[in-house]
């Protein structure tokens, strides 16, 4: 472990190249870092931000170029190697046992605990108590990983890689799933550690880049299109840069509910997998073609909310009137066919089957339909016709329809999941964070989507931790807090600054 | 990359697996003292020498492939059935009950009946671990072995109780069989001279339903559905445990029919030892033949002739027939470690640069933006 407390001065990779079978992720990249510094790695899904840092994580071995930490050529062979040199990475995609606690699953890499056979807990509990103390990352290291919400895995596994040691940060889109104030605070907390570490965030908000980076570098298709000081460049310019053209994300400016309500929820009460109640006496009503945005840190209830209404979560009281019916405790099949739209939170394992191809996926929900098949015979030509039309339609990005949607990138699955939904012609859509972790072309193309559905009448439920996203699409907002709605507000009044302090639990806002 | 490539490529990992397979049972044949080459070469041409070989492997095709199909739905719908044994042996009661207590039915409507009652015990045998699966979780790895346990003693107790030959009974020789069915069961035999029976043609009947039945229906996407991602399938509205235990069902259904048709065709009685591992070896060929029909087929093929030259090896070069189940433990082995390899794609992008830069001489790789 001596190694660990050695400092990183600085951090160089020269010409790196990879190539994927059928795609060159990067393509002669070369960066510095120094020691203090923190460089924000910018660019769309698939230009190749991932792979880079998968390689300085020593995860793949670069087909070409060379790695150089303080002036001295290194080679990762296994993220081992990188540990040792101090590197520490937060995925985008957890790396977490679900069925381990919090504490076993940092034990897994905290070398110091294993003393031969013997694995010591208590150290390990002291050092996760040590790093929660110091940054203000409050996890309970006694919980299963499989009962933490998205948000709370992602803080398991921050302190993990601080219980580690690293002494050069690489994180994966760290604020995704954090409120605005957590995000301010960890915004103020990297700065603070920047002091003795370096840090890389891979990001698709500007905002933070803005608030957070000292260097920024943009990567497109695999080349580094653009290195500078971020003190130098506006917002807009950094937006330009990364899509290549100017993204304007829409706004909804059409006007409020006149239709009367779709979809009501009264004194909702619905257990988590934990068994207490994620949802206590929840009620909440959408109108016809309106949106209504609910705001709320992960972990608060929103993934029970949706579940519920989908007939996939028992209900224990209380009632989902969904167009005058009440489908609570109905089974999902049952508030399909009544006309709901679905866009689930985990979109590689709840909304596709990923091993099916992109057209069997379309017809996931319909397979007994009379569009889709006769006397129980799937109708091969009318869902190969109407796979293609929607591949074109949504402008999903492979070669023809048959491709596993497993294989696509993170922005096309969601787009086939949105088609496979608004082509069932819904009357209500439950979105949960419909657009996370996609880059802006694929959010602005989804907001478009929604707000197309919203002017046709259909009313939208848009679950989202993106303050921008809610306050943009919706008409009204929602606020979630521990199980319960804090307050409807207009879109209007729904600044940053009010919808943070309703998010943080602080039931009356405007004394504040 | 091209779709001849990746044909070829796949055809010469499999090939490359075939001989990988061949190599670890000479090294284990060799360490018996037996004579590598010789035995090989009886299993794999000496049935296929005469007529009376050949009918005889298409004689163990016809209950490989029908409970290979059975596993296949079972296995596509994301449960493990390892119980195919069991339900074959339950067929098998069920088949003879019928035939014992109609004997005098017309050909017509005895052998589809006794047929029908073997899928049928078959499928309640099946039942059992599909629904302990669906509603209380329960692993199917343990449910259906431990009903391969209870089916066998149940087995044994109706051979030798109930059903038991009354002539065993006076002759007091007491061998537990059945006595000779009525003959309005026995299946044709279409080629004189030799046992091969018309099941062959209902196996491959079989395998074309199953094949219509999974990739052509609402009902197999929905069970292939509920196999490739429960969870995804149950956010799809599709009822999960509804279709498991509908796929175990039917699977059980096929194991049973397997059974029936043994007797009907082959054994024309109930006898000890009828299932003699088909049940495993079912499951051998299914994932050989890559859960499909149409390599189930000559997977099935492939196994009766493995099990036939089996029995030859024992005569001809005093191989023990049971080195076949070694050579199967072999076979099951390769066939995973393959399926990772074709499953791999950047193994096979390297093949290729490889197999250009040796042979071809430029590159076919276009290099695709992300």
């Amino acid at each position: 472990m001596e190694q660990m407390t050695k400092a990183i001065d600085s951090l160089r990779i020269e010409h790196i190249t990879k190539r994927f079978p059928g795609v060159l992720a990067c393509d002669d990249v070369s960066l510095e870092m120094k020691r203090g510094e923190i460089l924000a790695l910018v660019g769309e899904n698939g230009a190749g931000k991932t792979t880079l840092m998968n390689i300085l994580m020593g995860l793949y071995y670069p087909d070409e170029g060379k790695l150089f930490i303080n002036d001295k050529e290194v080679h990762f062979k296994s993220p081992n190697d990188a540990f040792a040199y101090g590197i520490g990475m937060v995925h985008q995609q957890y790396m977490l046992v679900p069925n381990m606690t919090v504490l076993e699953n940092i034990a897994l890499g905290y070398k110091q605990a294993w003393k031969g056979l013997r694995l010591d807990l208590q150290s390990v509990r002291k050092r996760v108590k040590e790093v929660a103390k110091q940054y203000g990352l409050v996890v309970d290291p006694d919980s299963y990983i499989w009962q933490l919400s998205v948000g709370e895995q992602q803080r398991v596994e921050l302190v993990k890689t601080l219980c580690l040691g690293a002494k050069f940060l690489i994180l994966d889109e760290p604020t995704s799933a954090l409120t605005p104030q957590e995000t301010d605070d960890l915004i103020a907390l990297l700065r603070n550690m920047s002091e003795e570490l370096s840090i890389v965030f891979i990001s698709h908000k500007l905002q933070e880049v803005k608030d957070l980076s000292s260097k920024v570098a943009i990567l497109r298709h695999g080349k580094v299109v653009f290195q500078g000081n971020t003190i130098d460049h506006s917002s807009s310019d950094i937006a330009a840069l990364m899509t290549g053209h100017e993204v304007v994300l829409p706004h909804n400016d059409a006007p409020a509910c006149t239709l009367g309500p779709m979809l009501q929820l009264r004194n909702l009460k619905v257990r988590s997998d934990r068994g207490h109640l994620a949802l206590d006496d929840l009620s909440l009503y959408v109108c016809k073609g309106e949106i209504v945005g609910l705001a709320g840190v992960s972990g608060n209830g929103q993934r029970e909310l949706a579940e519920a209404i989908n007939g996939l979560r028992k209900v224990e009281s209380g009632q989902i009137l969904f167009d005058g019916e009440d489908i609570a405790n109905h089974t999902p099949a049952h508030v399909i066919s009544s006309g709901m739209g679905y866009i689930p939170e985990e979109r590689n394992t709840e909304g596709i089957v990923p091993a099916f191809s992109m057209k069997e996926n379309f017809i996931l929900k319909d397979s007994e339909s009379p569009l889709f098949s006769s006397h129980a015979f799937l109708k091969k030509k009318e869902i190969d016709q109407t796979a293609e039309r929607l591949r074109k339609e949504f402008d999903i990005r492979s070669p023809n329809t048959d491709v596993a949607a497993g294989s696509l990138s993170g922005g096309n699955i969601q787009k086939v999941i949105l088609a496979r939904e608004i082509s069932r012609n819904p009357k209500f859509l439950i979105a949960v964070y419909p657009t996370r972790g996609l880059d802006m072309g694929a959010a602005e193309f989804i907001h478009k989507q929604l707000l197309h559905l919203r002017n046709e009448g259909v009313g939208i439920l848009l679950i989202s931790e993106e303050l921008e996203e809610i306050t943009n699409l919706s008409d009204q907002v929602a606020v979630i807090f521990k199980g319960k709605i804090q307050k409807v507000i207009p879109s209007s009044e729904a600044s940053r600054r009010r919808l943070g302090i309703l998010m943080a639990g602080v039931k009356d806002d405007e004394e504040i | 990359m091209t779709k001849r490539f990746k044909t070829g490529y796949r055809i010469g990992v499999i090939i490359l697996a075939i001989i990988t397979a061949m190599l670890l049972g000479a090294i284990i044949l060799w360490a018996i003292g037996a004579d590598v080459f010789k035995t090989y070469l009886v299993i794999l041409t000496e049935p296929l020498k005469n007529k009376i070989g050949i009918t005889e492997v298409l004689l163990r095709t016809v209950p490989l492939t029908i409970i290979a199909l059975g596993i296949t739905v079972a296995y596509r719908s994301g449960i493990i059935n390892i119980g195919a044994e069991g339900q074959m042996a339950i067929g098998i009661l069920a088949t003879t009950a019928i035939a014992l207590a109609f004997p005098n039915l017309p050909r017509g409507v005895l052998i589809p009946f006794a047929i029908l009652a073997g899928a049928v015990g078959g499928a309640a045998w099946g039942f059992i671990p599909g629904a302990l699966k669906a509603k209380l979780e329960v692993s199917e790895l343990l449910s259906t072995v431990m009903l391969n346990y209870i089916a066998a003693q149940l087995y044994t107790f109706f051979l030798r109780g109930p059903m038991l030959d009354p002539a065993e009974l006076t002759m007091g020789s007491g061998t537990p069989q059945s006595m000779r069915l009525s003959r309005n069961l026995d299946l044709t035999r279409f080629i004189r001279g030799t046992r091969i029976h018309s099941g062959l043609f209902i196996a491959i009947a079989l395998a074309v339903i199953i094949f219509f039945l999974l990739w052509k229906t609402s009902y197999g996407f929905k069970m292939r559905a509920a196999g490739a991602s429960e969870r995804a399938a149950r956010y799809g509205g599709i009822h999960v445990p509804k279709y498991l235990i509908i796929a175990m069902m039917i699977s059980g259904a096929f194991a049973g029919i397997a059974g029936s048709i043994e007797i009907a065709g082959v054994h024309r009685r109930a006898i000890e030892g009828v299932t003699s591992g088909y049940g495993f070896s079912g499951i051998v060929v299914a994932l050989f033949g890559g859960l499909h029909p149409a390599g189930i087929v000559p997977a099935a093929f492939f196994f009766g002739l493995l099990i036939y030259g089996a029995d030859m090896t024992q005569r001809l070069v005093g191989v023990p027939a049971n080195m076949v189940q070694v050579l199967q433990g072999v076979i099951i082995l390769v066939i995973v470690a393959t399926k990772m390899i074709i499953a791999n794609p950047y193994l096979m992008q390297r093949v290729e640069a490889r197999w250009n830069a040796l042979f071809a001489g430029k590159s076919s790789s276009k290099e695709v933006e992300a």
